[in-house]
């Protein structure tokens, strides 16, 4: 009987090899019917840098076809225009079928799941990723180097091809002029009796970092600096002695609701879920990023080093990379890194551009020292702040 | 002849194991892999650095005060719930016992605490949001008479997490403890009486001592329930205040890089917890057992 069971399992382990084996022997084989262009095997593509090695554009799109895949992971289609974005690339490569998996995740959530699915074809293929996360990752991501590569700004970019900047935010306030019509001017206004349980943020700043950021943008607002957010503690804790600040998680539906009719958040997200969203969005949500010093914080691109569809992958940054793309960006309140080339070469699609309103020429962003230093801070101090 | 009827079943129990166990074996294997495994992994995360190395250092997350604090607040949210809830649902059997046990009340009540104990998570939030909110149906109809912007709804808070807690607890409060107050005799009523007692010292000398293991039991059961409840909580507090959110907040943080792991000694501490729990409760269920025989 045991040894019956022996041999049965032993079966199964030899079909489950045999069966895995075949599974890389699809992406490798098929050599001969691809005509002009490069076929490479599922390792060579993983450790293509450039679209040459697949022969070109041409190369990169016949055999990203053929994987017929992508997975993408943690791009909520209200987040910089990214249901357009996604919709687009669906229409113009229609071979090939986009799985968005966990759209509402953090940066960490997709540092998990590459880790947890390694190896397995919903594993993800590319992250839209946070800085401070990438950093601690970055043995998971391949090199690779779009064809506007030249067009990045040299410090948005890893020299190697690791990671590049995409698009920033700036963080900014939304509000419902139904509610509020005199407006904000200044970040002290959220701390007067009119704005009682109205002020929401992205969540926990010791988890998320779209909320960390915001109080980071309080503390340049009052008197804090990039090396010192204790003021942007001290502002929430007076908003919450004031009885203004909201522990509920702002979403486009609270928003469209007026449950959470003032929120802190990327300029991006805040453009999104007002008139821009139609019949989804709160007609009434106005931006406004607050004079003085900005805050923005770049989310970059990079590629899984183990990408199940590594071809795809590869053609899904040569797209995000396109003029069109960027403009998607432009388009939803988030500046794309290649704003100043395409400001040059005349690709910046000019009506937007004026309407969104040109980059600020400085704004603040945290290098990783400071994001460190300010998320200890934060550890330490924020629960007794608004607890 | 005593000895040999016993014997003889001990055999027939120990024959039926032979091939009774082969029925055990796919809760077995569903228990192990769905719930023996991954708690294993999970409280073992907590004795590796993210590197994979062996240490202790995770758990000095027991002593920052904010896991500290809430702590309190898990189990003072959580036993707030048990109390709550116990009373309350011992209430409502008490209430049907006097009904007719075939009759359209008893069916009703007794379906919808299946339904609504199980009635968690997002969805229970937002039930709450929706009604009792800041922007609820409730609250807006209350503040068109006492004024714009003049109630602040307590379903934000750790402590106000009790009230919504209370809609799941009280109806599994009233699945678990009818049983109990069925088994009471009505014989020993009547022998109370019989004895010149009133129904105060019935209940006094006998219904209560009687009943007491399970509602402990029972109350146990509802503190666990609520200890180890996460969505809703997430759902309704961004910001924190109980344990089951510090583990998501270890897990998936942005900010503050590199915790993951304190995550399974935060999750250590909760086994413990409930390891302390479950022991009272077998040992009061065993007591309370006897008496419904």
């Amino acid at each position: 009987m045991k040894k019956r069971l022996l041999a049965g399992a032993a079966v199964l382990a030899v079909a489950a090899f045999t069966l895995s084996a075949c599974a890389t022997g699809t992406a490798s084989s098929g050599s001969t019917d691809s005509g002009s262009v490069k076929t490479l095997s599922l390792a060579e593509a993983q450790a293509a840098t450039s679209a040459a090695d697949f022969g070109g554009q041409a190369g990169l799109v016949a055999a990203a076809n053929k994987e017929g895949h992508l997975n993408v992971i943690t791009l909520p289609p209200s987040w910089a225009n990214y249901g357009k974005i996604i919709q687009g690339f669906e229409k113009k490569y229609p071979k090939i079928q986009i799985n968005s998996e966990n759209p509402d995740g953090s940066s960490a959530d997709e540092v998990a799941a590459a880790k947890a699915q390694r190896g397995q074809s919903t594993a993800p293929d590319v992250f839209d990723i946070g800085t401070a996360v990438m950093n601690q990752n970055l043995e998971l991501f391949a090199p690779y180097k779009v064809a506007t590569w030249g067009d990045i700004p040299a410090d948005f970019k890893d020299a190697g091809g690791l990671w590049y900047y995409d698009y920033t935010g700036l963080m900014s306030v939304g509000y419902d002029t139904k509610k509020f019509p005199k407006g904000i001017s200044s970040i002290d206004d959220l701390l007067g009796s009119k704005f009682k349980n109205a002020v929401a943020i992205k969540g926990d700043p010791t988890q998320a970092n779209e909320a960390a950021s915001a109080v980071y943008m309080a503390a340049l607002q009052s008197s804090g600096s990039a090396d010192d957010i204790q003021p942007g503690i001290d502002f929430f804790q007076k908003l919450k002695s004031a009885g203004n600040f909201l522990s509920t998680l702002p979403t486009q539906a609270t928003v469209a609701s007026g449950e959470t009719p003032v929120v802190i958040q990327w300029s991006f997200n805040n453009v999104a879920w007002g008139p821009a969203a139609g019949s989804a969005g709160n007609p009434n949500w106005k931006t406004v990023v607050l004079p003085g010093s900005g805050l923005g914080s770049y989310y970059n691109q990079t590629i899984n080093k183990e990408a199940p569809n590594p071809a795809a992958a590869r053609l899904w940054e040569e797209y995000i990379y396109t003029p069109a793309v960027q403009n998607l960006y432009l388009a939803a309140g988030a500046y794309p890194a290649q704003l100043t080339a395409m400001e040059t070469a005349k690709t910046v699609d000019a009506a937007t551009l004026k309407k969104v309103g040109a980059a600020p020429k400085d704004f603040v962003q945290l290098n990783s020292d400071q994001a460190a230093a300010a998320a200890k801070l934060l550890s330490a101090k924020w629960s007794a702040a608004v607890g | 002849m005593t000895t040999t009827s016993t014997n003889r079943g001990a055999g027939t129990f120990s024959r039926r194991l032979g091939v009774g166990w082969i029925g055990l074996v796919p809760f077995s294997v569903y228990a192990l892999l769905f719930l023996g495994i991954p708690a294993v992994l999970a409280v073992a995360s907590g004795f590796f650095t993210s590197d994979g190395a062996f240490t202790f250092a995770n758990f000095t997350a027991f002593g920052d005060p904010v896991i500290q604090k809430d702590f309190v607040g898990s189990v003072g949210l959580s036993a707030a719930a048990a109390v709550g809830g116990a009373i309350g649902g011992a209430l409502v059997c008490y209430a049907l016992l006097g009904m007719n046990p075939e009759g359209w009340l008893r069916t009703v009540v007794d379906s919808a605490s299946s339904v609504l104990a199980q009635f968690g998570g997002v969805m229970l939030a937002f039930a709450f949001i929706a009604t009792v909110g800041n922007q609820g149906v409730l609250t807006l109809i209350l503040e068109s008479f006492l004024g714009a912007n003049s109630i602040t709804s307590p379903i934000y808070t750790v402590p106000g997490l009790t009230l919504v807690y209370l809609y799941f607890e009280i109806p599994l409060m009233v699945l678990t403890f009818m049983p109990a107050l069925e088994a009471l005799k009505p014989t020993w009523g009547e022998a109370v009486a019989t004895l010149g007692g009133t129904r105060w010292t019935y209940w006094r000398r006998v219904g209560f001592p009687v009943l007491a293991p399970a509602f402990f039991g029972c109350m146990i059961l509802l503190f666990a329930n609520a200890f180890s409840s996460y969505a809703t909580a997430a759902a309704l507090i961004s910001q924190g205040g109980i344990w089951p959110l510090d583990i998501q907040r270890a897990l998936t943080s942005e900010t503050v890089i590199g915790h993951e792991n304190v995550a399974g000694v935060i999750a250590l501490g909760m086994v413990v917890v409930m390891i302390v729990l479950m022991s009272v409760y077998g040992v009061l269920q065993r007591r309370a057992s006897r008496w419904e025989r």
